[in-house]
This record gives structure tokens, C-alpha cells and sequence, in this order.
């Protein structure tokens, strides 16, 4: 948590507030509380079926993951009722594990309509190695790690105040992860410190990302609770020694 | 050596026998509602002196009234020509009787691969007269801009009667852009359309037609081709505004080594609107190849969207895809593709998918900002994005701008 005096004035972006979620009449989330302020990074750790991407999609506000109980607010404002691409306009945005492919959508027109501004998408997609991915439709026939630089592409052209990314690391070689992890600290502004206006919350289930981008706080969610938020490298630590049984046992 | 008299009185014979043979497929229409007297209008050496129809009409239907970045035009209101003129050498561009008078030999281009005894609106136009572009690219030349043609009716309740021969020559190349208007004052009116297409060996033809008709309009081109040897047959029929009723089933016959056959269909279908269109392909040589790709889009209205390959030859190669989207209630969408093979060796496939729009692709748009009917608009006007291989960039981009166009103003 060496950075967590550096959140500009430690304005809260995010806050969650006994947040329920149900899918498909299955309650997911049974109470989670979070908050992340300006300027930080939170990793999310958590076996399968935990709870985590559900939670990503419920801040997200995707109508599947339907808020049944408790609150999100987005810079003060509560946001639990809004759509999702008024939440996009508001400045979160999210990276998708498995997107869609839609034909007939170039790359560059998808990178393009995330924008809010005149952007040099060739530039920027030359940075993500993805320059002659440009006319191709969006997802079609990209590989795993096509898909991550796709997205992250997507996310540098959105420019957004808040970063959902679930597991960014998941199916990129080793050859991509620099790139992967320098888009992050890209997106999260991570050569500022006290200027930074930008923050994320990152799933990880290996917590490769850990290496390439700095995070101030861990959170581990079992079974629709986040039963342990403190420091992510020792969070993960134990992880890897002990297990998530483990690592839920020792708040009882 | 039949005379052009016998060559006529065999075809009107044939054509009688004809008049009241329905077609096989779509609404039938009774022909006795029509009308063939149309509006007076004249001959212009230039464009730009046709009063009589709205640019900005024939923009729509992929006709540039400027005639810029097109080597010849040609102008048919209801069923008289106004203009036809090529502006490269290589190309020639008559009106159909124009041709059959100047030529003996276009005889044997006329009712070659479409029978005039077909059904009764094949019948019909041999009978009652017909005009229509008779275009021919000389043996080797390519022209670097398409030629365009426009068909447009402005008297209400007319039939017009159109019959187009269109021949590349050996080596030659072609490209041809037609526009198929109506004047908003038409509330009701029949397009009867004959094209025969003949692609020589190692010839190109490609042949980009843009519907533009008003909710009131009958149509029924009956069109064929014959590729030979070495020759190409690219076919793009785009039609996203309303029409009463739409019914065509094109034949190219792969007759040389090689051939290719290529059939693209764009339909947008609004309630009210029925169109049945389909796409034929018969394989009769050797390694000669194919594909039918049909979008369609109903938003109330009816498809039916045929595909029939038909692999006659060794080592052929065809593939068929329809895909449908259902945007509104209401209407009905039919695909019916078909597959037949008379020889072991042949390598045919077809995939068809008819549905809604994915949730998941609003959503993942909706993530990125756009709102529900934007995300909607963008994944429509994507899947009508169908990518056409093989025109030249010039043309591509043409083409593409023309889509652009016709999908903002239908959409």
C-alpha cells in the first residue's frame, strides 16, 4: 500500500455497498463491500465460481446480473439502476474475457465509437501490435491474446476514469504480457503518482499481472463475500501455499 | 442460318404459348393492370440535361448524374432511352433493339440463357416490346470505371419491360453498376426485367444492381449467365428499400474450366414487403467454383431466401451461405438452401442461421458507450457489410460509398 497517500485526495471513485447479485435466480454475491479511490489499483483473487467476474459485470450493469439488494455509487453518484452505456459515458469501462465477434465491424470502427474524441488509431494500434488487425471484424478469428490486445486497445481509446479487467493475463504469451502489462499501467496512469485520475480493479487468478503492474490493495472473494482485503503480494502468497481454503479459514 | 424474321416468329410462338404460365415462385400478378403507355420524354446527349428525375434519386441507386468515374452511362425512363453513351474505348453501349438491328450476330445473344418461355413476364416482355442496354466489352479491354445504368419509372401503373444483354469478350473486363429507380408520385407500377450475361473465356464481369423502388412496385428480373472457361461472374444485388412484392432466381451456368460464379444479396425487408430471392449455380466443369452469399433483414416483412448449388463436374467447388436477421415482430424469414451433386468429386457446403440479434454483441456495444438502438444500428449495418472480393479497388471503394448511402437512408 505504498502509493495509497498518492490517490488524489483521496477522492472515492468507486463504492459498494452490500451488494446482492443474483444470475438467472441464483444469488451470486451475498453482501460485498468495496471501495477503491482515485488513483488505485485493486486485484481481485478468488477461486472459481467465487463471484468475481460477476461482480465485474454487476458494476458493469449488465441486465443478467441483476442487483437484488445494496447500492454502487460512481464518483457519488448512485448508479445502481443506470444502463450500461450511461455508465460507459460515465467513465467506467470494462475488458471482456470472451467477447463477441461482430461481423462487418472493423477493428478500427470498434476502437473508433469507443472514443470520445478524435484519436490516431493507427498509432496506437502499432503500439498494440495490432496495426493489421485494423480492417479485420472485431474478435473474428483473433487468438486469446489477440483478443486481450484487442480489448486493452479498445479500453486505451475509451480512456476510462474506472478499469474492470478480468484476468488480462489469461491465454497472452510471454512475449505479450510486457505489452499487456504496459497497456495497464498505461490505462492506470502508473507513471503518475499524485496527478494520477485513473484507477482499476483487476481480476487475477495466477497473479502473473502482479509483476507488471503495481496494485494497492487485494481483495479474496469465496463464495459471494470478500473475506480478506490487505496486501495483494501477501495475499497472494498465501494463495499460492496454502489455497483459497486456506486463505478463507483464517478469517473465522 | 436462321433469318432474324424466322429467329422472331419463333419466339413470339414460343412466348404465346407462355402468357399465362405462372412462376414458380412469388405472388402472381395480373398483368392487365398495367399500363405501357409512358410519358413522353427525349433523348439528351448529356447527363445533365435529364430534367426528368432527381439526382439525388439516382445517387441513391448508385447512378452519378455527373458521370464522373464511370467509362459510359446508360438512361432508360419507363421504356423509352434518353441517353446511352461510353465514354472509353472497348465498351460499347446500344439499347437492346438498337443492337439486334445493327448486329446479326446479337441474335444468338437474345434468349440464350434466359427462355422466353420461362413464365408468363418472360413472355410478356417478348411480346409487348422491349428496350433495355445492350453492353459489350471488346476482346481484352478492361475498363478502369464502371459503367452505370439506370432503369427509372416515373408514370404511375406502368409495366416497364426491360431486356439487357451484357457480353465480355474473350479476356475482356466489366463493370457494371445499375440503378433501379422509381418516382415517389408512382404508387404502383411492375419492373419486368430479362438480363443475360455472357462472360467469355478468361472474362469478368461484374454486375452490381441497387434496388430503389417505392412500397407500391411489382418486380421480376429474370436474369441468367454463362461463364466460360477461365471466366469470372461476380453478382451484387443490394435492395433495402420497400417494394410490394420481389421475386427473382438467377442461373449462372459454369459451362469452361475454372469458371467462378459470385452472388451476393443485401435485402432489407420492411412490413408489407415480400421478397423472394434466391441464387443458382450450376457447376458444369471441371474446378469451376462458387458462392452464394445472401443477407437478409426483415423488419416486419417477409424473405424467402433461396441458394441452390449444382455440382455437375469433377473437382467443383461451391459453397452457400444465408444468414437472416428478425429485428421486429411480424413477417417471417425462410431459407431454403439446397445442395446437389451428380458426380462423387465435388467439394459443396452451405451454412444458413436465421435469428435475432445477440444480446451479448448489444451488450459488448453498450459497454464501449453506445446506447441500445445505437449498438442495434451499428450490428445491422455490419452484417449488411458484406465484403465483395474480387472488383477492382476503384470500384470497391464505389461500391462501398453507394452501400454507405442506401443503408443510411433505409436504415
Amino acid at each position: 500500500m505504498a502509493e495509497k497517500e498518492d490517490g488524489m485526495h483521496g477522492q472515492t471513485v468507486l463504492e459498494i455497498k452490500d451488494l446482492h447479485v443474483e444470475v438467472e435466480g441464483r444469488e451470486i454475491l451475498h453482501g460485498v463491500d468495496l471501495t477503491i479511490k482515485c488513483g488505485e489499483t485493486h486485484v481481485l483473487f478468488g477461486p472459481n465460481g467465487s463471484g468475481k467476474t460477476t461482480l465485474l459485470m454487476a458494476i458493469m450493469g449488465f441486465p443478467r446480473y441483476r442487483v437484488t439488494r445494496g447500492r454502487i455509487y460512481f464518483a457519488g453518484e448512485d448508479i445502481t439502476d443506470l444502463d450500461p452505456h450511461l455508465r460507459a459515458q460515465r467513465g467506467i469501462g470494462i475488458m471482456f474475457q470472451r467477447p463477441p465477434t461482430i461481423r462487418g465491424l472493423a477493428l478500427r470502427d470498434m476502437v473508433r465509437l469507443c472514443a470520445s474524441r478524435d484519436l490516431d488509431v493507427e498509432a496506437m494500434a502499432e503500439e498494440m501490435n495490432l496495426a493489421e488487425f485494423l480492417q479485420r471484424d472485431v474478435n473474428y478469428g483473433f487468438s486469446g491474446g489477440e483478443i486481450k490486445r484487442s480489448e486493452l486497445l479498445q479500453l486505451l481509446a475509451q480512456d476510462p476514469r474506472l478499469v474492470l479487467l478480468d484476468e488480462p493475463e489469461s491465454g497472452v504469451d510471454m512475449e505479450n504480457l510486457q505489452l499487456v502489462g504496459r497497456a495497464i499501467r498505461k490505462l492506470l496512469q502508473k507513471d503518475r503518482r499524485r496527478t494520477r485520475t485513473k484507477c482499476g480493479l483487476i481480476i487475477t487468478h495466477t497473479g502473473y499481472i502482479l509483476d507488471y503492474v503495481e496494485a494497492d490493495m487485494g481483495h479474496v472473494l469465496c463464495d459471494g463475500k470478500i473475506v480478506c482485503s490487505g496486501n495483494p503480494r501477501e495475499q497472494l502468497e498465501g494463495i499460492r501455499k496454502y489455497g483459497f481454503e486456506e486463505c478463507a479459514r483464517c478469517t473465522r | 442460318m436462321v433469318s432474324p424474321e424466322e429467329r422472331i416468329r419463333e419466339l413470339k410462338e414460343k412466348a404465346m404459348r407462355a402468357v399465362d404460365k405462372p412462376a414458380p415462385y412469388g405472388p402472381d400478378i395480373d398483368l392487365s393492370q398495367y399500363s405501357c403507355g409512358s410519358q413522353e420524354c427525349f433523348y439528351v446527349e448529356d447527363l445533365s440535361q435529364l430534367k426528368e428525375v432527381d439526382p439525388e434519386e439516382l445517387a441513391r441507386s448508385g447512378v452519378d448524374i455527373s458521370g464522373r468515374g464511370r467509362s459510359g452511362s446508360f438512361v432508360q425512363l419507363d421504356n423509352t432511352i434518353v441517353h446511352r453513351k461510353a465514354l472509353e474505348k472497348g465498351v460499347e453501349i446500344l439499347g437492346t433493339t438498337e443492337a439486334l438491328q445493327k448486329y446479326d450476330w446479337a441474335w444468338d445473344y437474345f434468349w440464350n440463357v434466359v427462355q422466353v418461355d420461362a413464365d408468363k413476364y418472360t413472355a410478356d416482355v417478348e411480346l409487348n416490346g422491349y428496350e433495355g442496354y445492350f453492353i459489350r466489352a471488346l476482346p481484352g479491354s478492361r475498363t478502369i470505371y464502371p459503367l452505370q445504368a439506370c432503369l427509372y419509372i416515373r408514370s404511375p401503373r406502368l409495366v416497364q419491360r426491360v431486356h439487357n444483354i451484357i457480353i465480355a469478350e474473350e479476356g475482356s473486363e466489366l463493370h457494371i453498376i445499375t440503378g433501379c429507380a422509381s418516382d415517389h408520385k408512382v404508387d404502383m407500377a411492375l419492373h419486368l426485367g430479362v438480363s443475360e450475361f455472357y462472360v467469355k473465356r478468361n472474362a469478368k464481369i461484374t454486375f452490381t444492381m441497387i434496388h430503389n423502388w417505392v412500397p407500391g412496385m411489382d418486380v421480376r428480373p429474370r436474369s441468367g449467365a454463362v461463364v466460360e472457361e477461365g471466366g469470372v461472374f461476380l453478382s451484387n444485388y443490394i435492395v433495402l428499400e420497400p417494394v410490394r412484392s420481389l421475386q427473382l432466381y438467377p442461373t449462372a451456368r459454369l459451362v469452361g474450366e475454372g469458371a467462378v460464379a459470385r452472388f451476393n444479396s443485401v435485402l432489407v425487408a420492411r412490413e408489407g414487403v415480400l421478397m423472394d430471392v434466391g441464387s443458382r449455380v450450376v457447376l458444369s466443369a471441371p474446378r469451376c467454383s462458387a458462392e452464394v452469399v445472401s443477407r437478409a433483414i426483415t423488419m416486419g416483412g417477409t424473405i424467402v431466401a433461396r441458394g441452390h448449388l449444382r455440382g455437375e463436374a469433377e473437382e467443383v467447388k461451391a459453397h452457400l451461405e444465408c444468414r437472416g436477421l428478425m429485428l421486429e415482430q411480424g413477417g417471417g424469414m425462410l431459407a431454403i438452401p439446397e445442395l446437389e451433386a451428380t458426380v462423387p468429386n465435388v467439394d459443396m457446403s452451405h451454412e444458413a442461421a436465421v435469428g435475432k440479434i445477440a444480446q451479448e454483441e448489444i451488450e459488448y456495444l453498450m459497454a464501449r458507450g453506445l446506447s441500445e438502438e445505437e449498438a442495434t444500428a451499428t450490428i445491422v449495418r455490419g452484417f449488411l457489410n458484406v465484403k465483395i472480393e474480387g472488383l477492382p479497388p476503384v470500384l470497391e471503394r464505389e461500391i462501398q460509398r453507394m452501400m454507405e448511402i442506401s443503408r443510411e437512408s433505409a436504415l
